[in-house]
This record gives C-alpha cells, sequence and structure tokens, in this order.
C-alpha cells in the first residue's frame, strides 16, 4: 500500500450517507477507504455512529456519483434563477381572503 | 466530499476549464465568499496557497489524532478498572476516529490517503509536538484528557467556523467528542485526588510534568509565527496562538483550584486590571527541539506507527484479494 513498495490498488473510496433517526433523510456524512461494499458499512458503523447517531447507512463508491460541475458560473441552476413565479410570493392576494 | 469533487478540486488554478474565465474574477469570487463569512467548498475554485496550507494543517490534525492514540494506548491493558478499561478504549478509538474524519476532509483537497500516511511515515509531515512526551502513571492519562484534550477544545471549537466547510464540519463532530475526553480526564483525576497521598502525589506529578508541553500545544509565540496572519486573513485560523494559549490557562487554573493540585508556573496570576491570568514564558527552545525530532518519545512513536502500518500491509491486500476474487465471482454468475 505505500508508494515505496510500487503500485498497489488502493482501497477504493465510498462515501457515507446516514439517517440520523426515523423520519429524516439520509445525510452525508463523510467518506471512507474500504475494500468491499460490506467493510464499507462496517467502517462506516464504527466510525460515523458510535455513539447513536444513526438508525441507517447507505454507502456508496466515490466514483460512482455523478455529480454538477463546480463552476459558479455554469448555466446549470440558470434555469431556476428567472422564475420567481414559481414562488407563493409572486402573487398578490388581498389581505382579506383568508386561508391562503 | 466526494472523490469528484477532489478529483476535480484537485487541479486547482490549473484545470482547463479554467479558459473561459478570468483567474481574476475567481479570485474576486472566491474573496468575496470568505469576506462574507460562507464557506469554502471542495469543487469551489481557490487559491493554491489556501489549498496547500489547508492540506497541511488537516494533515498535521490527522496525524496528530492517529499519533495521539499511543501514550493513552499503553495504558489500556494497564487501567485499574473494567470501567476505566471501557472508557480509555473508548477514548482511543475516538481518536482513530478523529484523524479519519480529518483525512478525509483532506481528500476533498485532493490529499490523498496513502500518499499522507507515507508522508507521516517518513517524517515528510508533522504531528502535535505534545503526543511525544511519555505517560508514566495511570494520572497521566487523567491529565491528558484535562490538559491536552482541553486544550485541543480550546483550538478547535474555533474552527468550526473554519472557512473550509469540509474540515469546519469535521471539527464540530470531533467538539462534541472531546467534551468527553476531557470529563473523564477530569472525573479521573477527582477520583485519585480523593485516594490516598501516594496517589494525589502522582497527580501533581503528572500535572507538573503536562503543564508546559500543553501550553505549548498552541504553538509558537505569535511574533514568531509567520503563517499565522495570512491563514486568519483566509479564515482557516480564528483566533492567534497566544490568544488560544491565554483562554486555555484562564480555563484551567479555577479548574485546577477545584481539583486541589498546583500548576508549577510560579509566575501565574490572576491580573485584576486585564481580568485574564499572567503567567511565564513557556520554554520555546523546549518545543523546537521536540518539533525537530529530540523530544522523549519521537522516535518510539514513529517507529510504532511505521511498524503498525507495515505489519498490517497484509491484511490491506488479503482484503483487497477477497473483494477483487467476490467482485470476479459476482461477474461469472451474472455471465
Amino acid at each position: 500500500m505505500s508508494s515505496t513498495e510500487g503500485v498497489k490498488d488502493e482501497w477504493p473510496l465510498y462515501e457515507v450517507f446516514v439517517r440520523g433517526k426515523r423520519g429524516l433523510n439520509h445525510v452525508h456524512v463523510g467518506s471512507l477507504h474500504a475494500a468491499d461494499d460490506r467493510m464499507a458499512l462496517t467502517h462506516a458503523r464504527d466510525l460515523y455512529t458510535r455513539r447513536n447517531e444513526g438508525v441507517s447507512i447507505w454507502v456508496v463508491r466515490s466514483d460512482h456519483i455523478a455529480a454538477s460541475t463546480r463552476d459558479e458560473k455554469d448555466p446549470f441552476f440558470a434555469p431556476s434563477a428567472d422564475k420567481v413565479y414559481r414562488h407563493p410570493t409572486f402573487y398578490d392576494i388581498p389581505d382579506d381572503v383568508p386561508h391562503i | 466530499m466526494t472523490k469528484t469533487d477532489s478529483a476535480s478540486s484537485a487541479a486547482g488554478s490549473t484545470d482547463p476549464r479554467l479558459d473561459g474565465h478570468d483567474e481574476q474574477d475567481l479570485e474576486q469570487h472566491f474573496d468575496a465568499t470568505i469576506a462574507r463569512d460562507q464557506r469554502i467548498e471542495p469543487r469551489d475554485w481557490m487559491p493554491d496557497g489556501y489549498r496547500k496550507t489547508l492540506i497541511r494543517q488537516i494533515a498535521q490534525h490527522a496525524h496528530s489524532e492517529i499519533i495521539g492514540m499511543q501514550p493513552e494506548g499503553e495504558w489500556i491493558t494497564r487501567a485499574p478498572s473494567l470501567r476505566r478499561k471501557a472508557i480509555l478504549f473508548a477514548k482511543v478509538q475516538d481518536e482513530a476516529g478523529h484523524g479519519l474524519y480529518l483525512y478525509s476532509a483532506a481528500e476533498t483537497l485532493g490529499a490523498d490517503r496513502a500518499d499522507l500516511t507515507q508522508r507521516l511515515i517518513e517524517g515528510r509531515q508533522k504531528y502535535s509536538s505534545i503526543f511525544n512526551y511519555p505517560t508514566l502513571s495511570f494520572a497521566d492519562v487523567g491529565v491528558i484528557g484535562w490538559f491536552v484534550d482541553g486544550a485541543a477544545i480550546c483550538n478547535q471549537v474555533p474552527l468550526c467556523r473554519s472557512s473550509y466547510g469540509p474540515y469546519a464540519r469535521a471539527m464540530v463532530r470531533i467538539c462534541k467528542e472531546e467534551s468527553f475526553h476531557q470529563r473523564q480526564g477530569y472525573e479521573l483525576l477527582m477520583t485519585m485526588m480523593r485516594g490516598t497521598d501516594a496517589q494525589r502525589e502522582m497527580v501533581q506529578d503528572a500535572v507538573d510534568r503536562w503543564w508546559w508541553p500543553s501550553l505549548m500545544m498552541f504553538g509558537p509565540p505569535d511574533d514568531a509565527s509567520p503563517n499565522s496572519a495570512q491563514s486568519m486573513a483566509w479564515k482557516i485560523k480564528r483566533h492567534s496562538n497566544d490568544e488560544l494559549r491565554r483562554r486555555f490557562v484562564d480555563m484551567t487554573v479555577p479548574q485546577a483550584e477545584k481539583l486541589g493540585v498546583t500548576l508549577p508556573d510560579p509566575e501565574l496570576r490572576w491580573n485584576a486590571e486585564r481580568g485574564h491570568h499572567d503567567f511565564g514564558t513557556p520554554d520555546w527552545s523546549e518545543l523546537q527541539r521536540v518539533i525537530k525530532g529530540d523530544g522523549p518519545c519521537n522516535a518510539q512513536r514513529m517507529e510504532r506507527r511505521r511498524s503498525a502500518h507495515e505489519e498490517g500491509a497484509w491484511v490491506r491486500e488479503a482484503a483487497s484479494a477477497y473483494a477483487a476474487k467476490q467482485s470476479r465471482r459476482a461477474r461469472e454468475g451474472a455471465a
């Protein structure tokens, strides 16, 4: 595993997602290295839930995640920027109309 | 915190996708994000210096947690009761966990885990000087929890607001756990102080040995810490070394009084005018010596880390071989 011993396969990187309790989504908590999925789950339990932080864990190989690009100027999110009519506050309703 | 994050951000300013943009624009955007007190995330553009400083600081912090398992780990088999043994186990396991959270944060900046380990083992990256001192009695376990983890809390609570998101989030988790470390140490010492004269002497002896090295944990004095100003401008660091050291002293003095021990500093006294304690100057030449490798346990700590890595190699290889076999079988079964 050391760089001086020549190239050996590193354990791949996994991203870890934990459901804190029932009723909540899984949330990304960090990453770890493991040889396979089962080891990744066991390590994730030992590393990220030592104090009842979770009731369910997902692990996924980091290189299996597709992500949007990092560029702030990327037009990827542009379509949502100019559609104010998608928000309830866009619409003027008289104050005396109840429950709306 | 994904590999996709690390892979793309690792390229830094040499990223070909920069071509379309002015680097000055990106830098302005980065500066504005810092000025607004918002977090920098892995996939954001960042100056090379910011990335390098963070990798160095996070790696050094991670190495410290990993090496930090050794001084206390030596007492696991000799803990005086099952209760103390279970607590110490949990604490040492936390230190490993803290190291791993931090390595994970460093990897979001493009650092490679195996490379970081190698740098530690070859002595090319440092860890905290405090772990190069020996643990001579069980009271040392208590004093480490009280002083060393107490100092770590002083250092780390402000880092929960560090400008780099993954580092700040790792610090939040770590700080929650450090509180257990400090309290178990103080409770251990309270128990010993209620014991025999010999036990009280052990506590005082441990306090005498650990006090000055603990003050050195905050690093050299501000006028001798050339990188601090840039780190503070980038909001990687939030307070200066001397400021954090003062806080630690103010926090610890009343705890020492309650415990009934004397802190080994004849210059230590309350300064009503300033509203803080005055205290003596640590022996900075000792800090330099220990950092350069000439502390009481440097060689031992490094040797232990190196042999653990080498002796574990066959386990890592066997696990990889098993994973490869399982996935080959799964593929053949599917075909």
